[in-house]
């Protein structure tokens, strides 16, 4: 058990850098997520808490050590591969001893006395005892005689689990374990390592680019973009108050609307709409956003739009509507990446009839719905990042 | 409705008949058809004529053909000559073989690194496979010349019992590339994330080496196995270019294939017939063996 944390850690691939001055506290337990589009350095990260990655910049600790020059087999870490990363020559039982035989294992209540935990090699009758023990936690007892060739990925990427779990190391490390899995096995072994988890109560570093998984795994998600990190928080914190329009945009399916507007009295105005915003800053310019689901059609709508066309999908229909008004056209304000400009959707529930394309509707803003963004910097209005992070942490858009 | 029916007629036919497979046989048979004839041409016809061949003597002039029997097969193999042969070549076998497994396995994880500049490394281990045994053959002779060459004594190439050794020399060089080339493409095969895995396993270079590099190369090592035996059973130029008289001193360098080629005259046609066949034989088993015995021993990914 341990806490990892990063103090302005980076990585630069020659001039590229993949990560930069990322700093970020894994709590001790803690299930923490690494969120963001591929690219944005999340793996880098991970791989440098694995120590598969030289650290350019910065001081990385697990637990009070800094790891910046120990051995990858001196960190007690393990780690999940994508891929999975399974000997192929090697039965289920010799891969998940694999960890075991050449570095120093930690046997609990061993210390001189006072139960601390200790390091050492184990024998065999022990190294078995660990193995069955990994084994009869995911399940594999009747496939330890067999190479990982002759089973599915699903049970493949349980063996990879069992490996991890058998040194009982500080950190789990996984990087998009479940990306090679379909849908219906990664929903369920999503559920499988959530009470795993829970189980083990070992720090979990996860990488990954679904936020989904992210949302439904985390204790708390730290979400990336172009190597800055960009909010870290609990799924219901980054969801319901996204730092900047990266993380509104890339938290939410479909993602938040976005639009740029003028702050005027206790509303926003977008071309002809009108978004109540009590309490904004009056004059300022923004960029305003709504989420999917709290816009309604109603007679007493504010904002103006124009229905594109609908997808109905049985327990609620998605309504894509276009804003009426000019300005639209012009916004040079960084919105949700992968938006267009103007171009909103309403989330309807099932009991609402839908209205048909073409034609023009009022939509309701839910109160207090509304989130307000600076129209320079993407960041939500009153919590910008520290003046001394700013520099380097220009927000990605689109 | 009607459409429904022909929709239906249509799906009946698709089921798989005789007539279908009969069909699907001549297919297949004018697909295999290409190789099937150039095999026929350059490897069955050639192949049953020289075993009856075998079968028959000539005179010095190369008429006058005799049919002498099954009886020629049982003296020429049990021959003398024959077995010498067989056991130079052996011996040629045991010299490059090991050696280039060895080279090629060593040179290979060697260079195998991502480092600066290693693409030179890679490319200079690799010019041997593109020289040409005559070009090997005139570079050792220089090496190993008693009076110019770098190494200088003993002489080798002179001595009976030490000249197999002298030529072995010029196929080991010749081999590295060849072998560095195949080991190098296996080692690259084998996924980055595998090799991580190894790492955070804490495994030393040594372990990580026996445990997961080379189980995971046996396959390429294998294949590489094979055709060292196939180049050592087959060498020939190098021998007749590095040796004085060819096939020297006093015979012995004089494998199976070099004896065949002194049996080409028109009146040994028959025995060198009977040689190409039964060494032809040699090489068949020792092959088959080569997979039978070591294929269970080799893991073939997934």
């Amino acid at each position: 058990m341990a806490s990892v944390t990063f103090d302005e850690v980076s990585k630069r691939f020659g001039t590229v850098t993949a990560v930069d001055g990322l700093s970020l506290s894994v709590v001790d337990g803690e299930f923490m997520v690494l969120l963001g589009p591929s690219g944005c350095g999340k793996s880098t990260a991970l791989r440098m808490v694995a120590g598969l990655e030289q650290i350019s910049d910065g001081e990385l600790r697990i637990g009070d050590r800094v790891v910046n020059d120990v051995a990858p087999a001196n960190r007690d870490v393990s780690m999940v591969f994508q891929s999975y990363a399974l000997y192929p020559h090697m039965t289920v039982a010799k891969n998940i001893e694999s960890p075991l035989l050449s570095k120093p294992t930690r046997v609990d209540g061993e210390g001189n006395g006072d139960g601390a935990p200790v390091a050492r090699k184990l024998n065999k009758a022990e190294r078995q005892e660990r193995i069955d023990e990994a084994v009869r936690m995911l399940g594999l007892a009747e496939f330890v005689g067999r190479k990982p060739g002759e089973l599915s990925g699903g049970q493949r990427q349980r063996v990879a689990v069992a490996r991890a779990v058998v040194s009982r190391p500080a950190v789990y490390l996984m990087d998009e374990p479940l990306s090679n899995l379909d849908a219906k096995l990664r929903a369920q072994t999503r559920a499988e390592l959530i009470d795993l988890h829970a189980r083990l109560r070992t720090t979990i570093i996860y990488v990954t680019h679904d936020q989904v998984e992210a949302m439904t795994m985390a204790d708390r998600v730290a979400i990336m973009a172009d190597g800055n990190l960009q909010q870290v928080g609990t799924p219901r914190e980054v969801y319901d108050a996204p730092a900047n329009v990266f993380v509104a945009g890339f938290i939410g399916t479909p993602p938040m609307n976005t639009a740029a507007g003028a702050v005027t009295g206790d509303e926003v105005e977008v071309g002809p709409s009108r978004i109540p915003a009590p309490g904004s800053p009056a004059g300022t310019d923004v960029v305003v956003g709504v989420r999917p689901e709290h816009l309604t059609v109603s007679e007493a709508g504010t904002v103006r739009a124009r229905v594109h066309h609908v997808e109905w999908l049985g327990h609620e229909a998605q309504v894509t509507v276009d804003l009426q008004g000019d300005t639209v056209d012009e916004v040079t304000a960084p919105l949700a990446p992968g938006s267009s400009p103007g171009r909103w959707v309403v989330r309807l529930g099932s009991g609402v009839a839908p209205p048909g394309a073409g034609d023009e509707v009022r939509l309701q803003v839910a109160a207090g719905a509304a989130h307000l963004f600076d129209a320079e910097t993407g960041w939500r209005l009153g919590a910008e990042p520290d003046p001394d992070r700013s520099a380097n942490d220009p927000v990605s858009v689109g | 409705m009607a459409t429904v029916r022909s929709e239906l007629a249509k799906a009946r036919g698709a089921r798989v008949s005789d007539t279908s497979r009969w069909r699907e046989a001549g297919l297949a048979l004018l697909f295999l058809a290409p190789s099937i004839v150039a095999f026929v041409i350059f490897f069955y016809y050639p192949f049953e004529q020289l075993v009856l061949r075998g079968l028959y003597r000539n005179n010095i002039a190369g008429d006058n053909l005799r049919y002498v029997g099954a009886g020629q097969y049982g003296d020429v193999l049990g021959g003398d000559d024959f077995r010498q042969g067989v056991w130079h070549s052996v011996q040629f076998l045991i010299y490059t073989v090991p050696v280039g497994l060895l080279m090629g396995t060593v040179l290979a994880v060697v260079a195998n690194r991502r480092l600066r500049g290693i693409k030179i490394f890679q490319t200079i281990f690799t010019s041997t496979v593109a020289t040409s045994t005559a070009v090997a053959g005139f570079i050792f002779l220089a090496l190993l010349n008693p009076s110019i060459g770098l190494i200088k004594s003993p002489d080798l190439l002179s001595q009976p019992s030490t000249a197999m050794f002298g030529v072995a020399l010029v196929s080991m060089w010749q081999n590295l590339g060849l072998s560095f080339v195949i080991v190098l493409a296996g080692l690259q095969a084998i996924p980055q994330e595998v090799e991580e895995a190894s790492t955070l396993d804490g495994h030393g270079p040594l372990r990580r080496f026996f445990r997961v590099t080379l189980p995971l190369i046996s396959p390429v090592l294998l294949f590489l196995l094979v055709v060292l035996v196939i180049n050592a059973f087959q060498a020939f130029a190098q021998i007749d270019a590095v040796t004085r008289p060819s096939g020297g001193p006093n015979g012995a360098t004089e494998t199976v294939v070099f004896k065949i080629f002194e049996n080409r005259t028109p009146d040994r046609l028959g025995e060198g017939s009977v040689m190409s066949v039964g060494f032809f034989v040699i090489t068949f088993l020792v092959t088959m063996g080569q997979f039978s015995f070591l294929e269970r021993r080799v893991h073939y990914g997934e």
